[in-house]
């Protein structure tokens, strides 16, 4: 599979090794510490249902090759849509000039090499299946969500899919390659009851086949649940405003670790100084409880990869080890200038965006505690469950995201659902008031999206049920 | 030139698209050079350089649509695409609403709405580089206590947008932009701060001096060292101007058609009622001389306008391309969007919130006790419902004076009241991006600590 894209690339594109061997002499030709290229080869397909129609159907191709060359902490970068040799040539030669010596460095020929691990074992690659196929996918789900209740009014989903050949050649002589698949079902519905109108979110992919949404029911299952996540929202009452406790629920609201430590601890801010998370490692930054990794090596997972966007083969690395800080997440530039390891973090958006550290996969690993034990402890608090979108302030730590699914727990109990309330905290403090942990860690549906300088890559969060005993809820009602 | 000569290459696509069985089809290609540098404590950091170009093809086929998109402008690469996308309406359902726009309506003159800049296109990198080095250093100048830069820089890019189709409609633009940014960090007693300013323009000369987007950096990264959290409270709350904008942002995606057909925003159903209090007037507007969001014509080929959203408070007209408006049983405005591939969209030409008269310190003077929010974070709103709720910092007011910084509160509300809530509305109108707003002074929000 691996070898199989460095065939692709060499057969599809007429490149060869010694090709490359020249470019990357090319671009370190004023000098430099570092060079490398992206190939990117990629084919997205998206076919969407709305008003129980096929209203959309897009078939798009990128190709483009990516040329770097660092020299100290400064990067030069340039690249090209034409894989062919003498516009990858101009590329490189652009991005030369980031380095000024007279010298050129030297480049030790490429030497392909199989990946560690195979990550992606998809018998049907969604890309390859029948139009047909998908689009009766779809109808069963849009059955599925008006069926729900007849309050659903609109319903709109779609199945995007995607296969990414790349080819990763440095002037240290690597060169691999990785086919990489990646699929997501998406459905909305809106709900109206008499004029008022809510709406509810699901679905859920990754690196997967097409059995993954055929065989275990899973539109089915998110359809209903988008269904049922708007009919709630219809009788939800005023979001609590102030401090309280804040249970967050199993899975997706594990966005709450992303943006409350992931982003903090990527090693850009932290070489930098600027994050607040600079220059903590061995203390603790965390209750005693929390014990939080980014894992890029599980199966099928959308945030995982076998090689990152560098060629690093992905891992697990420990973040915050029963609640003290361990690491950094690591791509080849910080690791270099912090002279620690790297850790298969590096990711970019695509061949035209500079790699730079990014999350994986990023959970909390369970603890003792059952849901129910968690919930019966709270005397009056939030309980939340579903989430959208998480945003956080680097450099003072502050983080926000929206709760779409909230409840109220009076008396150890969950009551009334809410309205979207935002829930607030700072990274270096929220997590030192995680006071119980449960047994039921899950990892999110496979939807996720995280943004850091204006590049977009998929990944993954995961949480046990867990107690944070004050969080600021921004809600209405004072 | 090369446009005319990607205008014919379009427009023949268009054409073969159609011999091969579509029954009507469109082409857009886009094409860009991007260049950026970026800067920190003095030095270059990052040098980036590109070129690109896309072709994205949409046929009709009996009331069906499907597209297709690649970066191959080789002849059988296009003949290709041509099939694939011929394969793939066959597939899609029939609509009554899909269709190119009637031919009449086409944009007839292409207008020059002054959007490309030579200077820019000129400009050497050492000139770009001094610029970036200019405002970094401008905010290093400005105090001590700034320490650290989380980036900053120049970034030019130079674009033109070809638009055919088999009805004879074919245009072409450029368009130019260059944007200046700084991200100081300030650090007192242990807090850090971050912020950031800058400044984006399609001429050069319209840019602000590099100096001055350094100095108002470091005053705005300044001004949040020893943030501290508020109780509780309900408070009248002043959006800054560059804040208010993101509030016309949600205003703006109400007030698309796709929104509106769908039921998913809160306008529906408004037209011609009172949605906001009587001073609140917004406008769209996609033929504004210099504008970051004009263009000569829409993503259609339909002419761009001035379409008046909100007059005295009351909803007047949504935004539309010809498929929302056609379900709407109404006439497009010229706010066709489309990327190289998927369906077309609705976006805004130039949106804004007309200027009222007071000066911001006259609006801050008006306050007895409130809060002056000048960052925001999280995606806490329900454009469906208008519910709002945001993470924010700021500056707290007391008897109309700016006092101490303040950080870790929410606020919370309702768009839908909050339109109804505006008590006072700047004169501070600047562009730095499509959507914008002068400062606005909103009677009521719940403030969350």
């Amino acid at each position: 599979m691996q070898l199989d894209a460095i065939q692709f690339f060499f057969e599809r594109f007429a490149i060869n090794a010694s090709d490359i061997d020249k470019l990357l002499t090319i671009a370190l030709m004023r000098g430099g510490d570092y060079a490398d290229l992206y190939f990117e080869y990629k084919v997205s397909n998206s076919v969407g249902v709305e008003e129980q129609i096929v209203k959309s159907a897009t078939k798009a191709l990128s190709q483009g090759v990516g040329v770097r060359v660092i020299t100290g902490d400064k990067t030069g970068y340039a690249y090209t849509d034409e894989i062919a040799f003498d516009s990858i040539r101009k590329a490189a030669q652009t991005a030369s000039h980031i380095a000024s010596s007279q010298q050129p460095s030297p480049v030790n020929p490429v030497n392909a090499t199989p990946n560690r691990h195979n990550l992606y074992s998809v018998a049907t690659p969604v890309s390859s299946v029948e139009l047909e196929t998908k689009i009766d996918l779809l109808k069963k789900g849009d059955t599925v969500a008006r069926g729900f209740d007849k309050r659903i009014r609109e319903v709109q989903s779609g199945i995007f899919d995607e296969v990414k050949y790349v080819m990763i050649a440095s002037s240290d002589g690597r060169l691999v390659g990785d086919v990489q698949p990646l699929a997501r079902y998406s459905i909305s519905c809106i709900a109206d009851d008499d004029g008022n109108l809510q709406a509810g979110r699901a679905g859920g992919g990754g690196r997967v086949g097409i059995d993954f949404f055929e065989s275990e029911s899973k539109i089915e299952y998110f359809a209903r649940d988008a269904s049922r996540q708007a009919i709630i929202q219809l009788d939800a009452i005023d979001a609590p405003a102030g401090t309280m406790e804040v249970v967050l629920g199993p899975g997706w609201p594990g966005v709450l670790l992303h943006e409350a430590v992931g982003h903090g601890l990527e090693a850009d801010f932290n070489r930098k100084g600027t994050s607040a998370f600079s220059g903590l490692i061995g203390q603790q930054v965390a209750s005693d409880l929390c014990t939080i990794v980014d894992d890029g090596a599980i199966p099928g997972r959308r945030g995982s990869l076998n090689i990152d966007d560098e060629g690093e083969p992905t891992g697990r690395t420990v973040l915050i080890e029963n609640g003290i800080l361990r690491g950094y997440l690591n791509d080849r530039l910080n690791s270099r200038l912090l002279k620690v390891g790297q850790t298969g973090n590096g990711r970019r958006q695509s061949y035209k965006h500079m790699p730079m550290p990014r999350m994986t996969n990023t959970f909390m690993l369970s603890g003792q505690d059952t849901r129910e034990e968690i919930i019966r402890s709270v005397k009056f608090g939030l309980y939340a469950v579903q989430f959208g979108g998480g945003q956080v302030d680097i450099t003072n730590g502050e983080f926000a995201f929206s709760a779409s699914e909230a409840y109220l727990i009076e008396d150890g109990k969950v009551t009334a659902p809410v309205k979207g309330a935002t829930l607030r905290g700072s990274g270096p403090e929220s997590l030192k008031k995680v006071t119980a942990v449960g047994n039921d860690l899950a990892l999110d549906e496979g939807v996720g999206v995280c943004g850091k300088e204006g590049q977009q890559v998929p990944v993954g969060v995961g949480l046990p049920t867990i107690k944070i005993s004050g969080m600021t809820v921004g809600g209405t009602k004072a | 030139m090369a446009n005319e000569l990607n205008k014919q290459l379009a427009s023949e696509l268009a054409y073969e698209a159609v011999k091969n069985g579509a029954s009507a089809a469109e082409v857009v290609i886009k094409q860009r050079t991007e260049f950026s540098v970026g800067v920190r404590l003095g030095e270059v950091e990052t040098l980036q350089q590109s070129t690109d170009r896309g072709l994205g093809l949409r046929v009709l086929l009996d009331g069906k649509q499907a597209s297709v998109s690649g970066s191959d402008f080789r002849k059988d690469a296009l003949t290709e695409l041509v099939q694939q996308a011929i394969a793939l309406v066959r597939v899609t359902s029939p609509d009554d609403n899909i269709g190119l726009p009637d031919s009449k309506a086409f944009a007839q003159t292409i207008e020059d709405l002054d959007l490309y800049d030579e200077a820019i296109v000129n400009l050497a990198t050492e000139q770009k580089i001094e610029m970036a080095l200019r405002a970094e250093q401008a905010a290093r100048d400005s105090s001590p206590l700034i320490v650290n830069f989380e980036g900053g820089g120049v970034d030019t890019s130079v674009g033109s947008l070809i638009l055919a189709n088999s009805l004879g409609f074919a245009g072409a633009y450029r368009g130019t932009s260059f944007s200046i940014a700084s991200v100081p960090v300030a650090s007192e007693n242990g807090q850090m701060q971050g912020a950031y300013w800058y400044d984006v323009k399609r001429q050069l000369a319209d840019v602000d001096l590099p100096e001055n987007i350094g100095r108002i950096a470091a005053q705005r990264t300044l001004r949040k060292l020893g943030a501290r959290a508020v109780a509780t409270q309900n408070v009248p709350v002043v959006f800054e101007q560059n804040i208010a904008r993101t509030l016309m942002s949600y205003v703006f995606q109400a007030a698309s058609g796709e929104a509106i057909f769908r039921k998913s925003s809160f306008f529906v159903g408004q037209l011609g009622e009172k949605v906001a209090d009587e001073k609140v007037t917004v406008i769209d507007d996609g033929q504004l001389i210099r504008g970051l969001g004009s263009r000569p014509f829409d993503a259609e080929g339909l002419p761009t306008r001035k379409t008046v959203v909100i007059k005295n408070g009351i909803l007047e007209n949504y935004l539309l391309d010809t498929y929302t408006a056609r379900k709407l049983g109404m006439q497009s405005t010229g706010n066709a969007s489309r990327g190289l591939v998927g369906a077309l969209g609705v976006e805004a030409g130039n949106f804004y919130l007309e200027p009222g008269r007071y000066s911001p310190n006259e609006i801050i003077g008006a306050v007895s006790k409130g809060f002056l929010v000048t960052d925001v974070l999280g995606f806490g709103v329900n454009t469906v419902t208008g519910d709002y709720s945001q993470s924010a910092s700021g500056i707290w007011i007391e008897n109309g004076e700016l006092t101490f910084p303040v950080q870790g509160v929410t606020i919370a509300g309702n768009l839908k009241d909050m339109l109804q809530a505006i008590e006072m509305i700047g004169n501070d109108l600047q562009f730095r991006g499509n959507i914008t707003s002068p400062t606005v002074l909103i009677g009521r929000m719940t403030l969350s600590a």
